[in-house]
């Protein structure tokens, strides 16, 4: 099973929102942009008054990468990783779960689901949008 | 070119460089090959070990400053520094060392990287799945939002950015693999390279295994190599006393942009451009008085070759999406407009952390290359983010 993340004081309320099933980011309280990954300091503004907002998990593929090598035994091989753009305009480095990978396409739908880890936690992870539910949840 | 740009361009020259074997397995610490490189470096300037006063160096390096101090005999040092970023700040010694020659803050500066990346305790290419909170200056804290997801190594984190790249310029693994075969056919009949007498074909490129699909052959992969390299600095009127023909260094600069990492980089808005490369480019050719028409030879930092092609059309050397074209069209082979590489770079001759272009460009301009281009007079060495241009005009 893969291993926990990295807690440190300026990223745990990700991952402990990601263990409860919700995908969240930083929002400036003073001009209002998301930011990923976290950090004390809106780079726009210079705020340090800070929100945590959830998002609707719905994602485009930026990018992926098929790895084969090398191998570490807390993951199944190959690993599908994926860089995916929310539609709230902030990025992610995550996984693509459930597709064959010639069906992988950059630019197409994704949501989000979760994948556990080691300690009992969990990380968020992208499936593609099933043709019938594409959009029905916005 | 001096007298252009900001103060410190043409005033110091690179005087002396050494280096150790370059293998799979040294048999001895990183510090002794450290101490072997600079001894070298500094026989070959015709200095000693108390002319040095200033060393600079680059971060995930495993020499301790006091250490090199207290075994080469070096006897009063003003400072040492280390530029961010691992390999891409690899060029940025030149930046240090000929700004502080050039303002009197140092005389003689000693730049160095040592390093078993083959038999050491820590290879790149190993599964690492405990990330620290900080990243040590090398420029990677992101790399915590990667090993989740098992992104683990460089190539993986490097590989983002190489698939939305070939995705936005329908750039194929063989358009990259040409690059490989020109840089194993310089490496192929330099004696120093891995890749000695072992040139490879675009069929063997493509038969290779993946690391990364649909990007990352292992025959893109740099060698992870064991070995030490060194150079030193020191402004251009001592260097006229000296027994090597000074090289100067005419120009150096680096671009570290927001949100910019130096592998883990997967936050700014275009991933398929090299964006600090641009910024690189910006600066070595806008404000030093080269163009870049005025480069006889390059020596690009190639731990992955996709990196290649993404830094040649970030300097300017082509167009945005046609690095693939420029390669086809020889253009970095020995008669081309931009031999590059001519040791085999890093992919062939070895990964010496970066810095081993840097002597590449030294003996270009010196004449003593195994694959000397004629008449080369400048050079570029650059590390997607850090660069110089050496000159002997």
């Amino acid at each position: 099973m893969r291993p926990a993340p990295l807690l440190t004081d300026d990223n745990a309320f990700f991952w402990e929102a990601a263990s409860e099933g919700r995908l969240v980011a930083q929002r400036c309280c003073g001009c209002g942009r998301l930011r990923h990954p976290p950090r004390p300091m809106c780079p726009r503004c210079q705020s340090l008054a800070i929100d945590v907002v959830q998002l609707s998990g719905r994602a485009t593929l930026y990018s992926y990468a098929i790895l084969h090598h090398p191998r570490h035994p807390a993951f199944e091989y190959p690993v599908v990783a994926a860089l995916v753009q929310l539609e709230e305009g902030i990025r992610l480095v995550s996984n693509l779960a459930g597709l064959d990978k010639a069906d992988i396409e950059i630019g197409m739908e994704l949501a989000v689901g979760f994948a556990p880890t080691q300690d009992g936690g969990a990380v968020p992870v992208f499936a593609p949008v099933r043709a019938d539910e594409t959009r029905s949840a916005s | 070119m001096t007298g252009t740009g900001p103060s410190f361009a043409g005033r110091s020259a690179i005087v002396g460089i050494g280096q150790t074997e370059f293998s799979r397995h040294a048999g001895r610490t990183e510090l002794q090959l450290a101490c072997e490189a600079v001894t070298s470096a500094l026989a070959d300037a015709g200095l000693m070990p108390e002319h040095v006063d200033v060393l600079v160096s680059y971060t995930v390096d495993p020499v301790d400053e006091t250490e090199l101090v207290r075994s080469v005999g070096i006897h009063e040092v003003a400072y040492s520094s280390r530029v961010p970023y691992g390999g891409g700040g690899s060029m940025g010694v030149l930046l240090h060392a000929a700004s502080a020659v050039a303002s009197g803050a140092a005389d003689v500066v000693v730049a160095y990287r040592a390093i078993r990346a083959r038999s050491g305790a820590t290879r790149f290419g190993e599964a690492k799945v405990t990330p620290s909170p900080t990243s040590g200056h090398s420029g990677t804290t992101a790399m915590q939002w990667c090993m989740p997801f098992g992104v683990l190594t460089p190539a993986s984190w490097m590989a983002l950015n190489s698939t939305r790249y070939m995705h936005q310029f329908g750039v194929r693994s063989e358009d990259i693999g040409r690059a490989v075969v020109q840089l194993r056919a310089y490496a192929a009949t330099n004696p120093a390279a891995w890749g000695y007498r072992r040139p490879m074909s675009l069929e063997e490129h493509q038969a290779s295994r993946w690391i990364a699909e649909p990007c990352i052959h292992l025959l893109n992969c740099c060698q992870e190599t064991d070995g030490s390299v060194a150079v030193v600095i020191t402004g251009r009127e001592r260097a006229g006393y000296l027994p090597q023909a000074p090289v100067v260094i005419g120009a150096a600069a680096g671009a570290a942009l927001f949100e910019q990492e130096i592998a883990s980089d997967h936050y700014r808005d275009d991933l398929s451009v090299m964006e600090g490369s641009v910024a690189l480019g910006r600066r070595l050719f806008g404000e030093f008085g080269f163009d870049r028409g005025d480069i006889d030879v390059a020596m690009v930092y190639d731990a992955f070759s996709p990196i290649l092609l993404m830094q040649l059309e970030g300097l300017g050397f082509c167009g945005f999406g046609e690095a693939k074209d420029f390669i086809a069209d020889g253009n970095l082979g020995p008669r081309g407009s931009l031999p590059c590489n001519t040791n085999g770079g890093l992919i062939g001759e070895g990964y010496i952390h970066g810095l081993n272009l840097v002597l590449e460009g030294v003996r270009q301009l010196r004449g003593t290359a195994v694959n000397q281009i004629a008449g080369a007079g400048t050079a570029l060495v650059t590390a997607s983010r850090t660069g110089a241009i050496l000159t002997t005009r």
